[in-house]
């Protein structure tokens, strides 16, 4: 389903200025805090009203300032899970689910209590009290309650954001399990390029209310320019792969991918199953070289392709490995001294280690 | 001594109940629709009618009385058109005693709904939106019962003054026993009659007995609503 937004809005001396469209399972709005991203899902929701613009989903237009088309918020059917659950508090938790099921015309109902209930292990709190609930099973239950008033849409709001990292762990797996299996697009907002990483296809990056930039989340993630947007520390190419072995001597999965294999460790999929790598530009070096007698278990012959030209200490090397673009953050003085320039043939080195559970997700 | 009250003293407190119960039944949905504009809309004159639903508090009582005369008497602009209109007539009636009641009681009514309205989480009113729920829905699964708890002390507080209204009432419908005599105005009235103190004296402990049986009440009920909103754990 595709998702077209185009909007304008002033709040006090905020200005939002936002167009984008999406295709994707999850599109992920990402930007700091301020840059817009909740506004958006507002505006789209219809709890906001954009002072020009266009929003639809697929061919059902919500908003059309051209056309004077103001869908309300409560016939636009589009789900919304706040950051802090924002569950009825005077309701049980089977109330709560069963609230917006009861606004929705019989014939326009896909989502079934049994099985949402089932999807997010929520039998066990049916007859609790929100007030009963932990931070977590508080947005489990807010993910299903959105669900069972059948959304043609669904907004997440920083779902994770107020829970501890355990938690957020277990969220992120219900997420990836919605996402594949209720045919529902998801527009998730997050500052976390983690969550972005793990869960989106599409990425719509935000900065001072405006798009930076748009399209499929490996794509920006290899561009050098949106390195500062993205986070120095967090940014690295994502790679798309799939599992061809698991050695379980070793204890490493082989993934392969168009530019080559990667090793890596304590894998939780099974051979065949697609799996999503973020390589940390921190984490990848560069040899001149081929790699010998290093405890480093991925070198991958590439090429260089662009090297950022940002000020300080270090720079970021844009590679490309047999057609799959990957970012090495080395120190401006390794750069001159290994004489790197673009059309340079040159190893890339990732730890296998450096790749954990956090930067492998399911695709 | 108090089970044995004479009829005009049981007479007194019935209507007394009477008078209370219907003017808290009428301002209800007056007072609630007052506090919730004045809690979530701004609009020009807000201020002023801020002000105005306040007066009661402020002014003498007997100045309410009068006006409610002027105005509701059987001649009044108002009274006049709701005598031939609807044959309502408030001038020396209980329907005049329990309109007095209502609108001495509004102020401390509408406060503590706004209060709790006020109190309410906006928020949880746009998830309901966008749960499906329009306006009408909205009001009653969300607000209404999450300002339940300000609604039942409006309630019981705008009871209370009611029982204890004085002013207002006798300068409005006087006091005619059985009529318009609520339990204020018969305390009063034995005062004035020589030996008519342990009547006074025992009416008197009914009011008391009265408005504790309504804070009680309220208390219950308040904490019930307190429950289901906060959950068990409070």
């Amino acid at each position: 389903m595709r998702i077209d937004v185009d909007v304008k809005k002033k709040l006090g001396r905020f200005r939002l200025r936002a167009a984008f469209s999406g295709e994707a399972a999850v599109t992920a709005l990402f930007g700091r805090s301020g840059c817009g991203k909740s506004t958006i899902l507002n505006l789209v929701a219809g709890l906001l009203r954009p002072e020009r613009g266009r929003i639809a989903i697929g061919d059902r237009v919500l908003y059309d300032s051209a056309a004077g088309i103001d869908v309300p918020a409560e016939q636009r059917r589009v789900g919304y899970v706040f950051q802090d659950g924002l569950l009825l508090p005077h309701l049980s938790v089977r109330q709560n689910l069963l609230y917006g099921r009861f606004f929705t015309l019989p014939g326009e109902r896909w989502a079934e209590l049994d099985k949402i209930v089932a999807l997010l292990d929520l039998a066990p709190l049916l007859e609790r009290r929100p007030q009963r609930l932990s931070g977590g099973e508080k947005q489990r239950v807010a993910i299903g309650r959105a669900l069972l008033a059948s959304p043609r849409l669904l907004l997440m709001d920083e779902p994770l954001a107020s829970l501890d990292a355990a938690r957020r762990g277990e969220i992120l797996y219900y997420i990836e399990r919605l996402r594949d299996e209720v045919s529902v697009p998801i527009v998730y907002v997050s500052h976390e390029i983690e969550e972005v990483v793990r869960l989106a296809g599409h990425m719509v990056l935000l900065s001072d209310g405006e798009v930076a930039a748009s399209g499929p989340v490996h794509d920006l993630m290899s561009r050098i320019e949106l390195r500062n947007l993205i986070g120095r520390y967090e940014g690295g190419a994502v790679i798309e792969t799939k599992v061809v072995a698991q050695d379980l001597r070793t204890g490493l999965a082989r993934l392969a991918f168009a530019g080559g294999a990667l090793l890596v460790p304590d894998v939780d999929a099974l051979v065949g199953e697609p799996l999503r790598v973020r390589i940390r530009a921190r984490d990848v070096s560069i040899a001149i070289e081929q790699p010998r007698g290093v405890s480093v278990l991925n070198c991958l012959p590439g090429r260089v392709v662009q090297i950022g030209a940002e000020p300080g200490a270090s720079v970021d090397v844009r590679l490309d490995v047999s057609g799959t673009p990957l970012l090495a953050r080395i120190t401006r003085h390794s750069a001159e001294r290994l004489a790197l320039e673009p059309g340079k043939d040159v190893w890339a080195m990732v730890k296998a280690v450096s790749l954990d559970r956090p930067s492998v997700g399911y695709a | 001594m108090f089970d044995a009250l004479t009829p005009s003293e049981i007479e007194a407190v019935r209507l007394s109940l009477k008078v209370a119960a219907v003017s808290v039944a009428a301002s209800l949905p007056v007072g609630f629709a007052l506090a919730w504009l004045l809690a979530r809309r701004s609009f020009p004159g807000k201020t002023l009618l801020d002000a105005v639903v306040h007066l009661p508090l402020v002014l003498p009582p007997v100045v309410v009385g009068y006006f409610l005369l002027v105005l509701f008497g059987r001649r009044g602009p108002i009274g006049a058109w709701l005598e031939q209109t609807f044959g309502l007539i408030f001038a020396f009636r209980w329907t005049g005693a329990a309109l007095a009641c209502a609108l001495m009681g509004l102020p401390l009514m509408v406060r503590a709904m706004r209060q709790s309205l006020e109190a309410i989480d906006r928020r949880l009113e746009s998830a309901a939106a966008t749960l499906g729920a329009g306006r009408f829905w909205v009001l009653a699964s969300v607000t209404i019962p999450l300002s339940l708890p300000g609604i039942v002390t409006g309630m019981l507080l705008s009871f209370a003054r009611s029982l204890g209204e004085f002013g207002a009432t006798i300068t409005f419908v006087s006091n005619i026993p059985g009529e318009t005599q609520t339990l204020p105005l018969a305390i009063y009235t034995y005062t004035q009659v020589p030996g008519g103190d342990a009547q006074a004296m025992r009416l008197c402990v009914m009011a008391v007995l009265l408005s504790l049986a309504a804070l009680l009440v309220s208390e219950i009920v308040v904490r019930r609503a307190n429950r289901r909103i906060l959950g068990d754990a409070h």
